[in-house]
């Protein structure tokens, strides 16, 4: 019970100093860009009020999933075909390193030529910019693949998609979701930024219409938003990385154990 | 068998460019949007032989070095520092893990609010991205120590600092410089980003003007130039990765991030 608080004591502790530092150190702050917390956390139910989190946020996530998914299908699906072919990744290698080096962001103007400024401009952005960590993880997953356990299956006749379920695409599994989470992190910064360039609604648009309009506890609120959402998506990943590579991180802490 | 590979890269760069020049040349795409290779290529050269690119790139790489700069040296020392003084970890766990996932883009109204378009509200965003990256590499790699040759050293009387040095320094350090390889890619993403999106000057920047002046083959010849600067930053972290771990017995496993 005592480790128990102790524990809980180490997880609140700094941030409940922090927010105080922030909430004293800003209390009587006349400094027009950085207001009172008091003032940005009493400003925060008035901006954000379900009729916001429908028309700004819930498009923003809808983008967000969209394009993650589609470079997520993408990333393994080619990833798995390249990394199943040496002679196929010999040839795709320069061309991928090339095209993963391009920053991201600057596909933006690019991708508005072809797509206009519409929804499909910001899920192509997001899912070109996911694409490459996905892909490149599973093909370094897919050629790691263990030769004896893909022989074993081979000689035990598991073949087509019964090896590529089970064989291939389970053993590149921890690579893949490696992959997956810096892709995360990118289709985020590329949500936010494609609504800073062009759009009617969207997190990234409200918040700069805000910093327009001078609006400044409103747009500390807006960061505050983003903040929260990037914390809790990663929480989710967290989550469901733990369900589906339980396996894979039983097996790495009982090998720790046995060293 | 290193040669051949080297070969059908070769060639599928080749093939790559190929695709390039055909598809807008067949009338695939319109090539107001997507111009064959060869008018991207006089555009590059027409860009090199202007002194406002070498400005502008100039401009990019200052932003991102010196971002990198700061980065590296918080997050080592803040790395270090909660690695060595006790109970520090423990305390700040929850807040780097929910201070690292928040976007550093969500720092753009503020950084054009404080600063404007100068230098600083690139730093602010670079350092904030390239921060997290290092500091939780640092802190892998200190946990990796191995507790028998802390103790060895404990007990041969070495003070904090010289375990810090001897001890704890070089099992950390591939995992550190595994850190600066990701933050150097990283950097180079918000130092584009803040340029392209708040103006402030450089690449980024110069590929907002070219686009909104309709001048699409010097937008695409930019945006190799940036890609072209990723791959060499790439290249120079690896390098000095490889000369900076060369004493060590084989360089270690990556730790997912």
């Amino acid at each position: 019970m005592r480790l128990v608080l102790l524990r809980l004591l180490f997880v609140v502790a700094l941030p409940l100093v922090l927010v105080t530092a922030w909430w004293l150190a800003s209390d009587d702050s006349t400094d027009v860009y950085w207001p009172p917390l008091r003032t940005i956390l009493t400003t925060f139910p008035d901006v954000w009020t379900g009729e916001r989190l429908r028309a700004d946020v819930l498009p923003s996530l809808l983008r967000l999933s969209a394009g993650y998914a589609a470079a997520t299908a993408v990333g393994v699906a080619l990833g798995t075909v390249i990394g199943s072919y040496r002679r196929v990744r010999a040839v795709c290698e320069p061309v991928l390193e090339f095209l993963r080096a391009v920053p991201p962001p600057v596909l933006v103007p690019v991708i508005m030529l072809f797509a206009g400024i519409g929804d499909t401009m910001k899920i192509a952005v997001i899912a070109s910019g996911c694409v490459w960590p996905i892909l490149l993880n599973t093909v370094e997953g897919v050629r790691a693949v263990d030769t004896v356990m893909s022989e074993t299956a081979r000689s035990y006749g598991i073949t087509g998609t019964a090896r590529l379920r089970n064989v291939v695409l389970r053993s590149a599994s921890p690579q893949i979701f490696a992959g997956m989470r810096q892709a995360l992190s990118i289709g985020i910064i590329l949500m936010v930024i494609s609504e800073m360039f062009a759009a009617s609604n969207g997190l990234g648009f409200t918040i700069v219409q805000f910093q327009r309009g001078f609006a400044i506890p409103d747009m500390w609120t807006g960061i505050l938003v983003l903040g929260l959402l990037g914390f809790a998506l990663s929480v989710v990943f967290r989550l469901v990385e733990r369900r589906v590579l339980g396996w894979y991180h039983g097996q790495r802490a009982s090998s720790r154990r046995s060293h | 068998m290193k040669v051949t590979n080297a070969v059908l890269g070769a060639a599928g760069f080749a093939g790559f460019l190929a695709l390039w020049e055909a598809v807008p040349r067949l009338g695939f795409v319109q090539d107001d949007f997507f111009p064959p290779v060869s008018r991207v290529a006089a555009a590059l050269a027409a860009e090199l032989a202007d002194d406002a690119f070498w400005t502008a790139l100039g401009d990019t790489l200052t932003g991102w070095a010196l971002g990198l700069l700061i980065a590296v040296t918080a997050g080592i020392l803040a790395g270090v520092v909660i690695a060595v003084v006790p109970y520090l970890r423990e305390a700040t766990a929850s807040t780097i893990e929910f201070l690292r996932p928040i976007p550093s883009v969500a720092l753009i109204p503020l950084a054009v609010l404080l600063f404007g378009t100068e230098l600083q509200s690139v730093l602010l965003l670079v350092v904030y991205a390239s921060f997290w990256q290092i500091l939780i590499q640092t802190l892998y790699g200190v946990q990796d120590v191995d507790p028998v040759a802390e103790e060895t050293a404990r007990s041969y009387g070495l003070g904090p600092w010289a375990r810090v040095r001897h001890v704890l320094w070089p099992t950390a350090l591939p995992y550190v410089m595994t850190g600066v390889r990701l933050a150097a890619a990283v950097a180079l993403i918000l130092a584009v980003t803040a340029e392209l999106v708040i103006g402030a000057p450089g690449l980024g920047a110069r590929i907002a003007v070219a686009q909104t002046s309709q001048a699409v083959p010097e937008m695409y010849a930019l945006v190799v130039v940036t890609g072209v600067l990723g791959l060499l930053i790439n290249l120079g972290a690896r390098t000095v990765e490889r000369r900076a771990l060369a004493w060590h017995q084989s360089v270690r496993g990556e730790v997912a991030v």
